[in-house]
């Protein structure tokens, strides 16, 4: 059997994004997993995808529809995926039933997006019940924030740092050092913060991003993951291969164990 | 298999791994591609590129069967001409320019007589569309991304035009190639070095709308990694996996 890969950063789409090739979406996400050897792809959907409420600001109402879509495809595809619940921390009450709700039906982790700067206190509630169910919040990260940008509220290493020290017992996936700004500034922000776990998805394949992650937080402290674009998370899967800085155990900690560690025993499909 | 967008020489604003020929080589082998077409990235940052000319012509010279060079000329300073001939001379298989680097606007004349002069001397323009994610850049690099507009009209300037277009994205293309004529859309080869594959499955979506023949390899060496563009090429749809691309050397 081939090692397992865990895929920390996925989405899906659904009827309600407004999108009409959805299904393709979502078949080509299965269909480039199966190439690349992905095991399971631990994915959330976000709200409407920006069609009835903001990608990075979804109404309470598209959060659950969005999570519904989730769960039935949690059914459908079994252990292949795990899902993420994705709450609007705005909404406090609204977000904590849905964790409670969606950890019932299989929910393994909590997904933020930019809807409240991470290190505010409107977080602190949703953490408290990530820790309560051991769930890793995977937080969604512009890398050094500069200014504010349009149609998200954006968080970067800093503000996740913060974030983390107040729940020291709840994991954090900082979510796609290549998915824009500065990744450099990451490394230096979340260095102190054992807690944080980047992943390396995102659409960037900067030479130098992943020695720089490797060089500064170490193979035990970074995940595997694609996010909308699978053709640089394989590109990045094959050249951690030409580091020279990995042994054959760091890349196993890099493409799985370390998600099996931080997420709760057995939730985790193909993943012992 | 030619990557056409490789280059060498540090980069201005971040420290990029040994950006050196030799490397470059081992890189090529490694990764099983034949050529390299190979520009001097430091030159789109100088006011003035004959000394990267200069420098790029020695640096790849021990490894000349492998990598071509690709000498920037900039057209808005005068006598430029000359150097077209004697780029050719020094074994360059394209002319490289880097219109917002330059500060030169999308009607630029000077980058359409160039475009021209090129196509006569039967060497393609290389055309950077960005080196950078927007998103990341240094505070001091504001010459932001090559416009579509800019592309069009070079596409436009002449029946020999000939450009290369790289680190373009699937908007940019489709906005470019359908504002073309038919006749227009032939001049412009776009490389896969930043176009998205699944699950968005751009790479894919152009090669069924626009056709494959338009599109070559290209990485963005040392600035990207050059496992991307073939990972993107190996995700592509069964269907679309023998599909032929262009052959800059034809072009």
């Amino acid at each position: 059997m081939n090692e397992p890969l865990i895929d920390c950063h996925a989405h899906f789409l659904h009827a309600l994004c407004g999108r009409s090739d959805w299904q393709d979406v979502n078949a080509a996400r299965f269909r480039a997993g199966d190439k690349i050897g992905v095991t399971c792809h631990v994915a959330s959907i976000l709200g409407t995808h920006g069609f009835r409420s903001p990608v990075y600001f979804p109404s309470p109402d598209d959060v659950t529809v969005g999570n519904d879509a989730m769960l039935a495809l949690l059914k459908r595809e079994g252990t292949r995926v795990a899902m993420m619940v994705t709450v609007n921390p705005n909404h406090t009450a609204h977000a904590t039933r849905e964790i409670e709700r969606c950890v019932k039906a299989g929910a393994v982790g909590v997904k933020l997006l930019a809807s409240r700067r991470a290190d505010d206190p409107l977080l602190d509630p949703v953490c408290a019940l990530a820790a309560k169910h051991g769930l890793p919040v995977l937080h969604h990260i512009w890398q050094h924030r500069r200014r504010e940008w349009p149609n998200q509220e954006i968080s970067d290493g800093a503000d996740l740092a913060r974030l983390a020290s107040r729940h020291p017992k709840v994991i954090f996936i900082l979510a796609h050092i290549g998915g824009g700004g500065d990744y450099a500034h990451t490394f230096h922000a979340v260095k102190g913060s054992p807690n944080i776990y980047p992943d390396l998805s995102g659409s960037g394949v900067d030479r130098g991003m992943l020695d720089d992650a490797i060089k500064a937080l170490g193979p035990k402290r970074l995940l595997w993951g694609s996010d909308i674009t699978m053709c640089t998370g394989l590109a990045k899967l094959r050249a951690l291969e030409t580091t020279g800085l990995l042994s054959a155990d760091d890349l196993k900690d890099i493409r799985w164990r370390n998600a099996a560690r931080i997420f709760r025993a057995g939730t985790l499909g193909g993943v012992a | 298999m030619i990557d056409v967008n490789a280059l060498v020489g540090p980069y201005p604003f971040r420290s990029i791994p040994h950006p050196d020929a030799d490397v470059l080589v081992r890189v090529l082998d490694r990764e099983e591609v034949d050529l390299a077409w190979v520009g001097h990235l430091p030159s789109a940052f100088h006011r003035d590129p004959a000394a990267g000319n200069a420098e790029l012509l020695a640096a790849l010279k021990p490894h000349a069967a492998r990598l071509k060079p690709v000498l920037a000329i900039r057209p808005d300073w005068p006598r430029w001409e000359p150097l077209l001939k004697d780029a050719r001379d020094a074994g360059a298989v394209a002319i490289r320019a880097y219109p917002p680097q330059w500060q030169l606007g999308p009607h630029d004349s000077s980058m359409a007589e160039l475009a021209i002069a090129c196509g006569e001397a039967r060497l393609p323009l290389v055309l950077t569309v960005r080196f950078e994610d927007l998103r990341q850049r240094h505070p001091l690099d504001v010459a932001g991304d090559l416009s579509a507009a800019a592309i069009r009209a070079l596409a436009r300037a002449g029946k020999g035009v000939r450009l290369i277009v790289t680190a373009a994205g699937r908007e940019m293309i489709e906005e470019v190639h359908w504002g073309l004529t038919p006749e227009e859309q032939q001049r412009v080869l776009w490389d896969i070095s930043w176009i998205w594959g699944p699950p968005e499955d751009h790479l894919a979506k152009l090669f069924r709308t626009i056709g494959s023949r338009r599109f070559v390899y290209g990485t963005q060496w040392p600035l990207r990694l050059t496992q991307n563009p073939r990972a993107n090429l190996d995700l592509l749809p069964d269907d679309l996996g023998s599909a032929a691309m262009g052959d800059p050397d034809e072009f």
